[in-house]
């Protein structure tokens, strides 16, 4: 077999083969990230065309999980800066003849493209393939674990707002325990200074949380007191485990964000959600309608960090706004 | 057919007898003569120098999968056998998780039928409930009459404490020990590594302690309710570990061994998904590694036994939460229970007492010892030697080991069965 030389594609100014999660990532190689996304950011709002830095390049999306938004943002992202893109899911895979994961990701990888995007229900999926695997591997979500895209894209959502990060208190709420969301979130803002709580019922938490250097809530009013950021973690209703959560009105007693619990709040705290949001549940209409909500800009930065990462990791040039003018 | 051997000037270490000293053993016919130093044989006899070398009766593994019958792609009972010579081990337990379970006489006879081809000897245990359904009571009394030695649904737990309470009833009438996979099913949920800090970052499915010591705790419990004689395979936990240490100060009949794994490593090493590091009962904490260890050197844990558990690519090579459950450890055991003389104050002795004399006596058969009259199984090891643990040179059929590359001291340098050379360092493969 044909040497696909992995030591080359470790020549991006991230000094890294492959994306799988925020714990191990630095301080400045977020910074790289987000500082290019404003870059896109910038030259989107100035209507300038996109640098076509991926123009020839082709990306697989491998989904094997239903995904809306960042499936169609990687997508969009690819398109944004030139490049092709390629979406196998697990109905259209092999995996249904029985092929296995690896398999797959060997297979395709004969076809040479330049970089894989892997979702996946398993935890640890995209480490087992980035060590067979020449091409980097982007972690789009494996299992529970982590969901570094979200993570990007709620920094920069954060650093939109808030501007610097350091010494912002920030409260994730929900199911913390079946969230990859939470774990990466977690990791990308602690590295980035700020102080993260996590507040949801002592069944949805998982253990020893606090080892990982977070506070940890079960009551929502105490837990908002103070916080210039909330993240409100979709509930899996078609999953909710009885014996996790009696009922989704039960949760929003506890742990729905409402006007009321809002009273608790900053005046300017920001509310975010990673989508779809059940309405009712997680938040009430009025508060995710409301000038708290910043749901929506979570969504466009999705595209732009999206487009960051591609970017850097196929070895793009470093943007950022400052170095542009 | 005569085996006549005399193997000079070792360290011979034999705690059935309390020996510790430097002697020749002397075995004629294949049985042992005489522990003595400078001792004389006719010129007929085969002999070993074993100088520099310790010598001890040949070690006892009373928890083995051989996969034979109906999984020969992981492992044969020849090939286990095999393997088992090249760790060291002369004598081996299997489990009856095999396809067809072993829960009948006639599957039983096939494993004995089996190992009577091999050069080290091989006991069978047979299944508690049938089909290790966990519902009805497997054809004990027939299959003891095939030669099992304990019984045991290892790999699932019986979940049903009438059953479990009848299975230890029923036990003592054939004097059978009850093996016990200490995991509460519906507390394990679909957990694939311990339920601690480490299950939260790496986000995978958590099996808490709690699991393996409510079941620990009841079997042991139905142990005292019945008289029976229990013993808890794999323990993993430092909570284990004291419910035995509590049981056994109390009259309780039980005992416990615990595995290489279980003994050196922790839920760390899930870290790289490593699908090698996948087994059950997980790997746990640093607090439990040290209280297993206490409990080796104090006699809480009886014995060291390996739950050698063959898997092919196909099972192992897979996402972390698909991937199947187990390790091999035939050929990686003693280096790493070694390692715990050398490293962690676990003294030679004691080593070899849980090797050989305490597993031989858990399932009741006549070997871990050196007395005259038993048949001449030794094992020789190098304690000097020091290498690096190569899968590929495993005479197992099967290479799922989170060990390989692991840099280690102390070799087995021949094992002996029945007074033949079985293995010899380095050349039994050409």
């Amino acid at each position: 077999m044909e040497n696909l030389s992995p030591s080359a594609l470790f020549q991006n100014s991230l000094q890294l083969k492959s994306i799988l999660g925020t714990e191990t990532l630095r301080k400045d190689q977020l910074e790289k990230i987000l500082d290019c996304a404003f870059y896109f950011r910038e030259l989107r709002d100035k209507k300038q065309p996109f640098p076509m830095t991926l123009e020839g390049t082709n990306t697989i999306l491998l989904f094997f999980e239903a995904s809306t938004r960042t499936r169609s943002s990687f997508a969009l992202a690819a398109k944004n800066l030139g490049g092709n893109t390629v979406v196998l899911t697990k109905e259209a895979s092999s995996a249904q003849k029985g092929e296995t994961l690896l398999d797959t990701a060997r297979t395709i990888e004969a076809m040479r493209p330049d970089i894989l995007v892997l979702r996946h229900p398993s935890a640890g999926s995209p480490h087992h393939l980035d060590k067979h695997l020449a091409i980097p591997v982007l972690n789009a979500g494996d299992g529970f674990h982590e969901h570094p895209t979200q993570a990007f894209l709620d920094l920069m959502t954060i650093r939109e707002f808030k501007g610097e990060m350091k010494g912002l208190k920030v409260l994730i709420v929900g199911d913390i325990a079946h969230s990859r969301v939470a774990r990466s979130d977690t990791y990308a803002l602690q590295t980035m200074g700020a102080q993260v709580s996590v507040c949801g019922p002592p069944t949805l938490l998982p253990p020893k949380m606090e080892k990982m250097g977070v506070k940890v809530f079960h009551h929502l009013e105490e837990a908002v007191v103070g916080q210039d950021v909330i993240i409100c973690l979709r509930v899996q209703l078609e999953r909710l485990n009885p014996a996790q959560n009696p009922s989704p009105g039960e949760y929003s007693r506890f742990y729905g964000i409402s006007l009321q619990i809002l009273e608790h709040c900053k005046k300017d705290v920001l509310i975010m959600h990673p989508g779809p949001v059940n309405r009712g549940v997680e938040l009430s209409p009025a508060v995710a309608d409301g000038p708290n909500s910043v749901i929506l800009n979570q969504v466009g930065n999705g595209v732009l960090v999206r487009m960051a990462v591609l970017h850097l990791l196929l070895g793009g040039e470093p943007f950022s706004v400052k170095e542009s003018r | 057919m005569s085996e006549n051997l005399i193997i000079r000037g070792g360290r011979v270490i034999d705690p059935s007898q309390k020996i510790d000293q430097t002697a020749d053993v002397l075995i004629r016919d294949g049985k042992v003569e005489a522990i003595e130093p400078g001792l004389s044989v006719s010129s007929d006899f085969q002999e070993i120098q074993a100088s520099g070398l310790v010598v001890t009766p040949g070690w006892v593994d009373i928890h083995t999968h051989l996969r034979d019958p109906g999984f020969s792609y992981k492992e044969t009972i020849q090939s286990g056998a095999l393997s088992a010579a090249a760790g060291g081990f002369t004598s081996i337990a299997c489990m009856a998780n095999t396809q067809p379970v072993n829960d009948n006489p006639f599957v039983t006879s096939y494993i004995y039928q089996k190992a009577s081809e091999c050069a080290i000897n091989i006991y069978a245990i047979g299944a508690i409930t049938q089909g290790l359904e966990g519902k009805h009571l497997a054809q004990i009394g027939s299959m003891y009459e095939a030669g099992i030695v304990g019984i045991s649904d290892d790999g699932n737990t019986v979940m049903d404490a009438y059953i479990m309470r009848k299975a230890l009833d029923y036990s003592r009438r054939f004097k059978l020990v009850v093996i016990s996979h200490a995991e509460d099913t519906c507390l394990k949920g679909k957990g694939v590594m311990n339920e601690g800090y480490n299950s939260t970052r790496f986000g995978l499915r958590g099996n808490p302690k709690a699991a393996e010591e409510v079941i620990v705790s009841r079997d042991i419990l139905l142990a005292e309710l019945t008289g029976a004689r229990l013993h808890i395979a794999h323990v993993s936990t430092a909570g284990s570990v004291q419910l035995i240490r509590e049981a056994k100060k109390r009259g309780v009949q039980v005992t416990g061994e615990a595995t290489p794994h279980h003994l050196t490593l922790t839920d760390d090493a899930v870290g790289a998904y490593d699908t090698n590091t996948k087994v059950a009962p997980p790997l746990r904490e640093m607090e439990d590694v040290a209280a297993l260890l206490e409990g080796l050197k104090d006699g809480t844990i009886d014995a060291l036994a390996t739950d050698h558990a063959p898997h092919s690519v196909t099972e192992k090579e897979v996402e972390y939460d698909d991937a199947a459950f187990g390790m091999i450890g035939l050929e990686t055991a003693f280096p790493l229970y070694y390692q715990l003389h050398l490293d962690k104050g676990l003294s030679l002795h004691r080593m070899v007492e849980a090797m050989t004399q305490r597993p031989a006596e858990i399932v009741g058969i006549p070997k871990g010892t050196l007395k005259k009259g038993v048949e001449g199984d030794v094992t020789i090891f190098d304690p000097k030697h020091r290498y690096r643990i190569d899968k590929r040179r495993f005479y197992s059929k099967s290479q799922n080991t989170p060990f390989d590359g692991r840099e280690v001291q102390g070799a087995v340098a021949y094992t002996v069965s029945a007074g033949k050379i079985v293995y010899r360092f380095e050349q039994l493969k050409e």
